[in-house]
Formats: structure tokens, C-alpha cells, sequence
């Protein structure tokens, strides 16, 4: 009962996120939607991430999100139409959840039991080591990236006020 | 089967893929593209959680999960400061807008 009122908490606050007009708003429900995604894995056995997940998914990206809409400054709350027209986007969401958990939901039952070989720890360091290098190189990328964004978004700013 | 927990998480991961490819469809604004963009990445994660457990290898899941994890927390951060520098520079948001602008 509780996993599932866990269930539909998140699903709701994913919706208001995706449905509400300001921005802001919509940071914070995200927020709440990733701290129950965060207590889903640890209910599922997975307590490791579900942290990581709570302190980088619900915190940090969350910080981020305010910091960058105050930069960027909120634009008016008025509601635009969409590209796709609204209804021709729900189905197309209906479709693609209805194919996924007709695909899913029948072959859904653990195929091993569920066997604690070993820790996390040493499954990401010696089993999945090239992950952990994909990580560091992601992490070297995206901080080169954001650095040439602002650089160049200085640039600019100093040639407009010379 | 119904109220068990495999089942109900793969509710919820199926709820956010279909939610958060509504929000990337329905949207116009570039944050809340990343918004969506998040929603989606949220299930990927909890579907790969789900499959770990299911499939007894609950360490290789979760350290699999820590990768999504960090390539979507990089993802949001270049595409937050991408939406800061557009904004600086063209006084807007609005992917339409954007999508027609000539310099």
C-alpha cells in the first residue's frame, strides 16, 4: 500500500511538473518527483544510488534549476500552443506507455533470485571500471563546456559594452 | 501480482517515460524541455534499478545506475547554461521563436 501511494505521489508531482506554466513551480515538483524516484530504489534494494540519487537528482539539479532560471529570468506565464498540437501528443504518449507495459508487464517476474554477490563498491571499481572512466571523461566534458558557454557569453557582453 | 512492489515500480517507470515524453512533445520553453528531458531519465533509472533486482544482480544495476546518473546530471547542467546563454543573447526562450530567428 505504501509503494503505492509512492507510485502515484511521483507520477502526480511528474505531471504537475510537465503541466504547470511557471517555472519555478515546475523545478520544485521535479524536486519532488525525484526524491520519491530516490525512495522507490530504496524500497527495490538499492540504497547506494537511491542517496545519489536523492542528494544529486532532488538537490543539486534542483539548485541548479533556481540558479539558472533566476539568471535567466522567468518569462511570463502565458501559455503558448504547443508544436505538436496537444491531443496528438497524448496519444502519441498513450501509444508509446501502452506498447512499453504491453511488452513489460507480462514477462515482469524475477528470472534469479535476489543474491547479494558483492558490494557496490567493489562492483564499480573492478567489474565496471570503464564506466567509471566514461564518467570521468563525461564529467571532464560537460565542466570544459559550460566553462566555453560562460567564456563566450563574457566575451560578448564585454565587446557590447566597448 | 498487482500491489507487489516489482509491479508497482514498473508502473511508475512506464508513468514517467509517458510523462516525460508528453512534457519534450507539449513544451515551448527550453527549460522545460530539460524538465521533461529529466522526467524521462527518472524512469530509465528506476528501470534499470527494476531489472537488477529482477534479474538477482542488484550491484551491477545500481553501478549502472550511477552512470545514467552522472551523464544526466552533466546533460542538465550544459543544457541549463546553454538556456542562460540563449536567454542573454536573444531575449527569449521560446523554442518557436528560436526556431524562425535570423541574426
Amino acid at each position: 500500500m505504501f509503494d503505492l501511494l509512492i507510485v502515484a505521489v511521483m507520477l502526480w508531482c511528474a505531471l504537475q511538473a510537465v503541466r504547470g506554466t511557471r517555472l519555478l513551480v515546475a523545478a520544485l515538483w521535479l524536486a519532488g518527483a525525484s526524491a520519491l524516484a530516490a525512495l522507490l530504489m530504496f524500497r527495490l534494494g538499492a540504497p547506494e544510488v537511491a542517496v545519489i540519487e536523492l542528494s544529486v537528482g532532488a538537490g543539486l539539479v534542483t539548485v541548479l534549476f533556481v540558479f539558472a532560471i533566476n539568471i535567466a529570468g522567468e518569462e511570463p506565464p502565458v501559455r503558448l500552443r504547443s508544436l505538436v498540437p496537444a491531443p496528438i501528443a497524448i496519444v502519441v504518449a498513450l501509444c508509446a506507455v501502452g506498447l512499453g507495459a504491453a511488452m513489460a508487464l507480462p514477462n515482469l517476474r524475477a528470472v534469479a533470485d535476489v543474491v547479494q554477490p558483492d558490494r557496490f563498491a567493489t562492483v564499480l571499481w573492478e567489474h565496471r571500471s570503464l564506466d567509471v572512466l566514461l564518467q570521468v571523461v563525461l564529467l571532464i566534458g560537460g565542466v570544459l563546456a559550460v566553462l566555453g558557454l560562460l567564456a563566450e557569453g563574457r566575451a560578448q557582453s564585454r565587446k557590447e559594452q566597448q | 501480482m498487482w500491489l507487489s512492489l516489482p509491479f508497482l515500480s514498473a508502473v511508475g517507470v512506464l508513468g514517467l517515460l509517458g510523462i516525460g515524453l508528453l512534457g519534450l512533445l507539449v513544451t515551448r520553453n527550453l527549460i522545460k524541455v530539460v524538465v521533461g528531458l529529466q522526467i524521462l531519465v527518472k524512469g530509465a533509472l528506476l528501470a534499470l534499478v527494476l531489472a537488477g533486482r529482477l534479474s538477482g544482480q542488484v550491484q551491477t544495476g545500481q553501478a549502472m545506475t550511477l552512470t545514467v546518473i552522472v551523464a544526466d546530471t552533466i546533460v542538465s547542467v550544459v543544457a541549463l547554461a546553454f538556456a542562460v546563454q540563449v536567454r542573454r543573447q536573444f531575449g527569449t526562450l521560446d523554442l518557436q521563436a528560436l526556431s524562425t530567428l535570423r541574426r
